[in-house]
């Protein structure tokens, strides 16, 4: 990969401004106690979108430094995880994977958990590792847990590869539904940019979140459906297990490549909506403390 | 002329004492129970607490800056100097009243902080760039104008982490050196790097302003405040103890010995100490015996301190203790006039005595030196007066090849900088080549 970011793919729409020797047109920005109702920060978000670019940017390339096989754990990471699924889950306890290859049912599901996983731990950090950053410079912060659910999508595409060798090698064939495949993907970002956005947040003022965080996903992955299908939740249930949005994710996203599981119904609505609800409240809650952050980091 | 930085009765509380900065959650519970639990005992939370303890860093701070204006900011450590540049721009939010910024404002409150060691300089100047609030199209445009500035051209691919600390500071200086904005808020960045580079800042410095850029400028150097700066304010404890012509404020600082320099004088009345003694003057000389600000690193450097006894000492007489500690705040070394024990260890009269510490040429490094001044006694036992930075002074290494560092004239590692004595000689030809 060149280092020249000049030459970047990603347009994000350059604006070169020449200097203002009059102020009198210039925009004003006032500073004061934060109170009352705070509004969610989107204008920001896209002023500094270039910094999102820029900070994405970075952690793909910081991400695997001297490292051995570099790129390849993004692979191996899943893919060591449903080997260990396939022996011990299919092996032992037998559970059905709806007529698909196990590798292939486990490893579908895999994917987006991985991703969701390894963007809330780096984004939960994300404050607290820059501290220097945030107590020298001004920009929106919240810009540096958004950065992680981008630059995780590279590790995503990566472990893809070995999805499709492994349909190659079972034969198996995708269906026509992979066409709604990256509305789940997109789905996963969303979900993934709200828990990241409260967790770094509380990370920056608790120190507690650093030790929840592990833990909470660890448990997140039992209350979703990776080593299971969702049919074997109990009917009554169901409404209640789709509020976790990376339920509905999962469900669809294995659904969309193979045919098995739940098409996407009223339950993903449950999904989506709680995706969105944790994102909104997440970027509230963000600018809320934004301003503290400098002083507790 | 419009008004480019109006702040009104601002504020910044923060909370002392017990408190970390870092909080656990069972913190903020216990504390949230305690509250309550004194609500409804029918008193309000208790503001003196052990955990309560606040501080006001800033505290009812109101100034008008218009456009166009170069104003420095002056006050000893801990009058909230960096305080006030974090809330103009933006980093920490006002506990009361507000700021308004009008432009582009940017803010160099300490030069390379979105450096990376593992990317190169390359990688490093365009986030950096990003970071500060620059456009792809203008990073990309002032690139090699910033790497040129910075003269780091050779290692421009080269990971940072590979940098002398100098060669970082230079181009994280240059950096934000090349920011278009409307108003600049420095912090004490030109204090880095050898002479001919912080000319070169100057330089920078003077061209914005001149460009009609606002510059508020922070500094412990009375020298580049007075030059830069036709307004200064001085700052102690949180608030404005004088804002007006540059001459007149600086004089007031000095005078008031709330800033540190390299010369301090008392008079009888106002002289630090106990009964026994107390400190007339503290200063740096040069060879000459002149006191400076700024000194010749190859040349011999005095620490001059008089003081008058007003007692018969029956014991030890009063000794002078000097700490030196550079600017990254490590201790290089202390010294004692106790190891003139003809001095000290003899009973003596009251009168007016100096002590003179000689620091010869080719030992300090460069940069800036802080003294801690420990007068005391030790039978009876007494500190009659002890205050760190009594003064400070600026050791400069100029890079004529003549220097410790001989023909090399990259930023030279160490808290010290001796000149040492090498033996270089030939041991005839060779003769496992024959």
């Amino acid at each position: 990969m060149r280092s020249d970011l000049s030459e970047g793919t990603l347009d994000s729409g350059g604006r070169d401004e020449p200097i203002r020797h009059d102020l009198s047109s210039a925009p004003t920005r006032v500073y004061r106690p934060r109170k009352g109702w705070v509004g969610f920060g989107l204008s920001q978000v896209l002023a500094y979108r270039e910094l999102l670019f820029f900070f994405t940017w970075r952690n793909i390339k910081i991400r695997y430094k001297q490292t051995l096989i570099g790129a390849g754990w993004a692979v191996l990471q899943p893919f060591f995880m449903m080997i260990a699924f396939t022996l011990l889950f299919g092996r032992v306890a037998n559970i059905p994977t709806g007529g698909i290859p196990r590798p292939i049912f486990y490893y579908a599901a895999l994917l987006p958990w991985t991703y969701f996983t390894s963007t809330v731990s780096s984004a939960s950090e994300s404050l607290a590792q820059s501290q220097a950053l945030i107590t020298k410079v001004y920009f929106p912060r919240v810009m540096l847990p958004l950065s992680f659910a981008l630059s995780s999508l590279m590790d995503h595409t990566i472990a893809w590869v070995m999805l499709v060798i492994l349909m190659v090698y079972f034969g198996v064939a995708p269906t026509l539904t992979i066409a709604l495949l990256p509305a789940f993907v997109a789905l996963a970002v969303v979900s993934a940019m709200g828990i990241g956005l409260w967790s770094s947040a509380l990370n920056a003022i608790y120190r507690d979140v650093r030790y929840a965080v592990p833990f909470l996903l660890q448990f997140g992955m039992f209350v979703s459906p990776v080593i299971y299908q969702s049919s074997q939740i109990p009917e009554a249930w169901r409404p209640i297990y789709f509020l976790n949005p990376m339920a509905g994710v999962i469900e669809g996203f294995r659904w969309a490549l193979t045919g098995v599981g739940q098409p996407p119904g009223l339950h993903t609505i449950g999904s989506v909506a709680v995706a969105f609800i944790v994102f909104f409240s997440g970027l509230w809650f963000f600018r809320r403390t934004e301003g503290i952050i400098a002083d507790l980091v | 002329m419009t008004t480019a930085i109006r702040v009104q009765g601002l504020g910044k509380r923060f909370r002392l004492g017990e408190y970390e900065p870092y909080g656990t959650l069972r913190d903020t519970i216990a504390r949230g129970a305690t509250s309550a639990a004194r609500r409804m005992r029918g008193r309000a939370p208790s503001e003196n607490g052990k955990r309560g303890k606040h501080v006001w860093a800033v505290k009812d701070v109101s100034f008008d800056i218009e456009e166009g204006e170069v104003v420095g900011l002056i006050g000893r450590n801990g009058a909230g100097k960096t305080t006030l540049l974090k809330l103009l721009s933006g980093i920490t939010e006002p506990t009361e009243g507000r700021a308004e910024v009008r432009g582009l404002l940017s803010s160099l409150l300490e030069v390379g902080t979105g450096f990376h060691p593992e990317l190169t300089g390359r990688e490093n100047v365009q986030l950096n760039g990003a970071i500060l609030g620059m456009r792809r199209a203008e990073i990309r445009r002032k690139f090699d104008e910033i790497v040129s500035f910075a003269g780091v051209e050779e290692f421009i691919d080269t990971p940072i982490k590979r940098y002398s600390t100098g060669m970082q500071v230079r181009l994280a200086f240059s950096v934000a050196a090349h920011l278009e904005s409307d108003i600049l808020l420095v912090d004490e960045v030109l204090a880095v790097g050898d002479l001919e580079f912080q000319r070169k800042c100057m330089g920078r410095m003077e061209e914005a302003s001149s460009m009609g850029r606002t510059v508020l400028f922070v500094s412990h150097s009375v020298a580049s405040i007075m030059r830069l700066c036709p307004r200064v304010i001085l700052l102690d404890k949180g608030g404005i103890v004088r804002d007006g012509a540059a001459g007149d404020v600086v004089k007031t600082y000095l005078d008031s010995g709330l800033g540190t320099t390299a010369s301090r004088e008392w008079t009888p009345d106002t002289a630090p100490g106990d009964e026994v003694a107390r400190i007339k003057s503290v200063r740096v000389l040069d060879e000459n015996g002149d006191a400076a600000e700024e000194l010749d690193i190859h040349r011999p450097i005095d620490i001059e301190v008089t003081y008058w006894q007003y007692t018969d000492t029956t014991g030890t007489s009063p000794s002078v203790t000097l700490k030196f500690t550079n600017d990254a705040g490590a201790v290089m070394f202390a010294s004692t006039d106790m190891v003139r024990s003809d001095w000290y260890a003899n009973p003596r009269g009251p009168g007016e005595y100096r002590s003179v510490c000689r620091i010869p040429g080719n030992l300090l490094s460069e940069g800036q030196v802080f003294v801690e001044l420990i007068f005391a006694s030790t039978n009876p036992a007494a500190i009659h007066w002890m205050e760190s930075d009594v003064v400070a002074f600026q050791v400069n290494d100029a890079t004529t090849g003549e220097g410790v560092r001989g023909p090399l004239v990259f930023d030279w590692p160490g808290i010290v900088r001796p000149m040492l004595d090498w033996t270089i000689e030939s041991k005839g030809p060779l003769h496992h080549r024959e």
